[in-house]
């Protein structure tokens, strides 16, 4: 099992936004996490990457016990992620986010750093190409040497993707990737997405648009009130009567 | 990308700079300069590209230049050694404060890093019997293996050769991956997290190397001017380098040395607004946020930039 959680809790001032909520993520298949405003979806994806602490529940990755470390712990476990509201590196161009993206594989001591050892350029260099490629991958070729403050929001959630991805992660978690985008920018994510799940990466995504999710995700997993409503294949999970009730109303039928 | 042509501009500067320096006092205002401009660029890590603020850090060049100045003239050391010793008790004391400090963000690690400067300054005033109290105290020269560094002109070099130094470690840290891991650290330390970056590691490591600029600096300066007094310790010095840092520019290690060149260098040749000099500096720093927020170097550089 890639990453999987057991009886998340959270609380926000007596608000329990997750409540007993388990997942088990195996590697391969394209996960989507969907539910209505507030059921939880991005609280659930703070939790996976350690950016919360779960008040109660355990979350494991590969058989580590990751409950309660710090984000970059998970990290270094093989998890990445985006964010809803984008995070990029605005004091860095469009290359040095991604090329920061690579911290973790990386060999650079202080000294080698501060005195520019030998064999400094060359990695540099090497970090360089890879961070280019990453964003070729994406389909920012043209943005590379962009100030990233400059640059338009459909180009920095691929930006962030790349820089994502530069981490080499086993489990990308995708915070609502196709917010704020028109139908084409939709259609080229929804590709993206089926790229990177052929390179091997398992990706969770966070979604409201359901043409997205049951194009590309072959797991589904539905929120509500903080609460796990249903977990299935996309199929089974889209005729589920307390799915439709929860998204339509009851009596929708 | 860094222009490669910087440092050797910086270089070149340096040695045409005697050429333009009549005498023994303009060749001290230069020496003190580029003190200061040791102490900017170690700031300017922390400040500029990590995005850590400090209203310290003269504390850290006090206690450098007051550890160099008690180990010389109290116990007799060598002065290289009296040097290494404060620089790395230095370093030491700003690891351990800084372990629960570098937690705060914002204003509460301004408060926090005000609040060391303030009880160093104090200690360094009441702690008379070693350090001369308000007064100050004479400082031994520098020197080693019985040879004395001495004259306006060798020191102008020694101090030249080491600010240049300086600009080269903290542009090779700025272009490696622990320097972007620091940029990302102030981009979005969230962001910087969920790549793999410790972020209170690498702002304890920040912290800990420019206290160390700092201190390294303070004990060259006490050996400089042969005596030492707390004011240099004190809050007011702390905000001086901050506003050098901050009117060159932050995030340009260049930028700190043209601010703590302009703003080590008016006070002197405008020696009517004497009396004045913390107007100055306050005015300076609330023209250049309102003015150019980005700081003198980078802004110039974005006009060239554009002019092109």
């Amino acid at each position: 099992m890639l990453l999987s959680a057991e009886n998340l809790c959270k609380d926000f001032g007596g608000v329990r936004a997750l409540d007993g909520v388990g997942l088990e993520i195996e590697a391969g298949p394209v996960h989507a996490v969907i539910g209505p405003n507030g059921a939880g979806k991005t609280t659930l994806l703070n939790l996976l990457t350690g950016i919360y602490r779960p008040a109660a529940g355990s979350i494991r990755c590969r058989g580590r016990d990751l409950t309660g470390r710090a984000p970059h712990v998970f990290a270094a476990a093989g998890v990445g992620r985006t964010f809803q509201n984008l995070q990029v590196f605005h004091n860095m161009s469009a290359l040095e986010n991604v090329m920061a993206g690579r911290w973790l594989h990386e060999r650079c001591t202080l000294a080698a750093a501060l005195l520019h050892l030998p064999g400094r350029a060359r990695a540099e260099r090497a970090c360089r190409a890879q961070a280019a490629g990453l964003l070729d991958f994406v389909g920012l070729e043209a943005w590379r040497d962009a100030a990233s403050e400059a640059m338009p929001y459909g180009a920095l959630k691929r930006l962030e993707i790349a820089r994502a991805l530069a981490a080499q992660p086993r489990l990308l978690l995708l915070d609502e990737p196709a917010a704020g985008l028109n139908p084409t920018e939709t259609q080229e994510m929804a590709r993206l997405i089926g790229r990177i799940a052929s390179r091997g990466i398992t990706v969770v995504l966070v979604e409201h648009n359901m043409r997205l999710v049951m194009q590309v995700s072959q797991r589904v997993l539905v929120l509500d009130y903080g609460r796990t409503l249903a977990y299935g294949a996309p199929a089974a999970v889209r005729n589920d009567p307390r799915v439709i009730e929860a998204y339509l109303g009851a009596g929708a039928q | 990308m860094p222009r490669p042509g910087g440092l050797a501009a910086l270089a070149l500067v340096v040695v045409l700079l005697p050429l333009a320096l009549p005498n023994n006092y303009t060749y001290e205002v230069a020496i003190l300069v580029g003190l200061n401009a040791i102490v900017c660029v170690g700031l300017n890590l922390l400040i500029g590209y990590a995005g850590q603020i400090s209203l310290g850090h003269a504390g850290f060049f006090g206690l450098g230049a007051y550890g160099s100045a008690i180990l010389t003239a109290r116990y007799g050391w060598p002065p290289l050694g009296a040097l290494a010793a404060s620089l790395g008790a230095v370093g030491l004391l700003a690891w351990v404060v800084g372990r629960p400090i570098l937690r705060l963000q914002g204003h509460y690690l301004a408060m926090a890093t005000l609040g060391l400067g303030i009880i160093v300054s104090i200690v360094l005033v009441t702690e008379d019997r070693l350090t001369g109290g308000p007064d100050g105290m004479s400082v031994p020269p520098l020197g080693a293996f019985g040879w004395t560094l001495a004259g306006e002109k060798a020191w102008y070099w020694t101090v030249g050769a080491l600010l240049l130094a300086a600009v080269w470690l903290a542009r090779n840290l700025i272009d490696s991956p622990r320097g972007r891991a620091l940029r990302a650290l102030h981009g979005s330390e969230v962001a910087a997290e969920v790549i793999g970056i410790d972020s209170a590691r690498h702002k304890l490591g920040v912290f800990v190397l420019s206290a160390m600029f700092a201190a390294a600096a303070g004990a060259l300066t006490a050996h400089y001017a042969g005596f030492i007094t707390p004011s240099k310790a004190a809050f007011l010095h702390s905000i001086e380098l901050v506003t050098m840092v901050v009117f060159g520019g932050m995030a340009s290690t260049f930028g700190a040395v043209v601010g703590a060149a302009v703003l080590t260098t008016l006070p002197q040749f405008l020696t009517v607004l004497k009396d004045y000099e913390m107007m100055v500096f306050g005015a300076v720093m609330i023209l250049t946020m309102v003015f150019m927020p980005r700081g003198l170097v980078p802004t110039l550089e974005q006009a060239l930039a554009a002019q092109r």
